[in-house]
């Protein structure tokens, strides 16, 4: 059981590899993930719409809030679910 | 009591040093829109600093410190300044969560934006520290001896008879 | 030779998360209790993650805070950053919730080996689906 799940780890590894060779060089700044106009106004706007300095906080917080709204909800429900499974009633 | 709850040197040590957790995950929290850090990161640091001193004074004297009741209010209510945020815009007479019409400073969208991008992530701080400290409480043994399963599992009812 | 150098040069970091992913991915299949299980998913995700970010490296790029006073630096890309961090959170609410089933399954089995609990479950199986029955009868 453990040799076939170490060949099957190992197959993959192999795989996910050779289909690394695709994925641009470490460090590279002419990708299209860089380059494309999404990006470039992300970058150019933070100071001009959001008034804050950090890019990063601008993103999650004014461009992308509505995702941080479902990730708060998120974690809020891992707490009722943990509540609600551990929790003994008080007699 | 295990041998690291007795020893004086740790119990002095967390007793001096959670204040001081607790005013740096302020900081990480507060210091999110100029530098690295915001909400997520802070309500973790705090939520750490308050299972610390539960760790080591004991479970009981740590709800002492953070009662049950008062941590269910605060994980709703960190969900409600956020949502409460966005219907506040909406009141203005923007869309859902856009920050620059909501007349706070009268002609400098860009700042009550800032101010507003604070208040939100005060708001998941205060949920993912609730959020944290509740998952410790819940994971951790009861402090008697005995505990009862409930009799509503069929599987162990089944089991004794 | 040179050549060699130079592919191990510009992929060396897929390279190394691969090998820390099929490490959570050994550690998902291959063992039986069930939070070395939980802990080789977390490897996993850790994995991705840093997988993730590190397509978001410029050379020469600094960490996206804007500059005061400083017009032509490249920034590198603040957009995996945002998105890893939404994944983070997920990650740590799921390890959580998995962390209070396996209690629960402790303290029903009695035991965290996963085949001593699929061979109690096999041996109950008959009585649990009979008792079943009876419940269902009765309503």
């Amino acid at each position: 059981m453990k040799t076939l799940a170490l060949f099957v780890v190992l197959l993959a590894g192999a795989m996910l590899v050779y289909a690394g060779q695709d994925l641009p060089p470490f460090g590279d700044s002419t990708t299209d993930m860089y380059q494309n106009r999404v990006t470039q106004r992300y970058i150019a706007g933070t100071e001009v719409e959001s008034g804050v300095p950090n890019m990063v906080t601008a993103l999650l917080a004014n461009y992308r809030g509505y995702d941080t709204l479902g990730e708060t909800t998120v974690i809020f429900t891992a707490g009722v679910a943990v509540m609600l499974l551990l929790r003994r009633r008080e007699t | 009591m295990s041998r690291i709850q007795e020893s004086v040197i740790v119990r002095t040590i967390v007793r001096i040093m959670v204040p001081f957790i607790e005013l740096f995950a302020l900081y990480v929290i507060m210091h999110g829109s100029g530098g690295p850090g915001g909400g997520f990161q802070g309500g973790v640091i705090f939520g750490a600093a308050i299972i610390l001193y539960a760790m080591i004074y004991g479970i009981a004297k740590g709800k002492e410190r953070m009662p049950v009741t008062l941590d269910k209010i605060l994980a709703s209510t960190g969900l409600t300044i956020y949502a409460g945020t966005g219907l506040l815009c909406l009141f203005f007479g923007g869309k859902f969560l856009q920050y620059g019409v909501v007349p706070l400073l009268p002609d400098d969208p860009a700042e009550v934006s800032a101010l507003l991008i604070d208040a939100v992530e005060i708001g998941i701080g205060i949920t993912v520290s609730a959020v944290m400290i509740s998952l410790f409480f819940d994971v951790s043994p009861p402090e008697s001896e005995e505990e009862e399963l409930p009799a509503e599992l069929p599987i162990s009812t089944y089991r004794e008879a | 030779m040179t050549g060699i150098i130079d592919i191990v040069h510009a992929e060396y970091n897929y390279w190394i998360y691969t090998a820390l992913m099929m490490i959570g991915f050994y550690a998902m299949i291959a063992k039986k209790n069930l939070i070395k299980k939980i802990i080789g998913a977390n490897i996993f995700q850790t994995a991705i993650f840093l997988f993730y970010i590190s397509l978001a490296d410029i050379t020469g790029g600094t960490a996206p805070i804007i500059w005061e006073g400083h017009e032509d630096v490249i920034y590198t890309n603040p957009v995996p950053h945002c998105l890893i961090l939404t994944a983070i959170v997920v990650s740590v609410s799921t390890t959580a919730v998995a962390l209070a089933l396996i209690i629960r399954i402790y303290r029903e089995y009695g035991s965290i080996e996963e085949d001593v609990i699929l061979a109690a479950r096999k041996s109950l199986q008959p009585e649990f689906s009979e008792y079943a029955r009876q419940k269902g009868g009765e309503e």
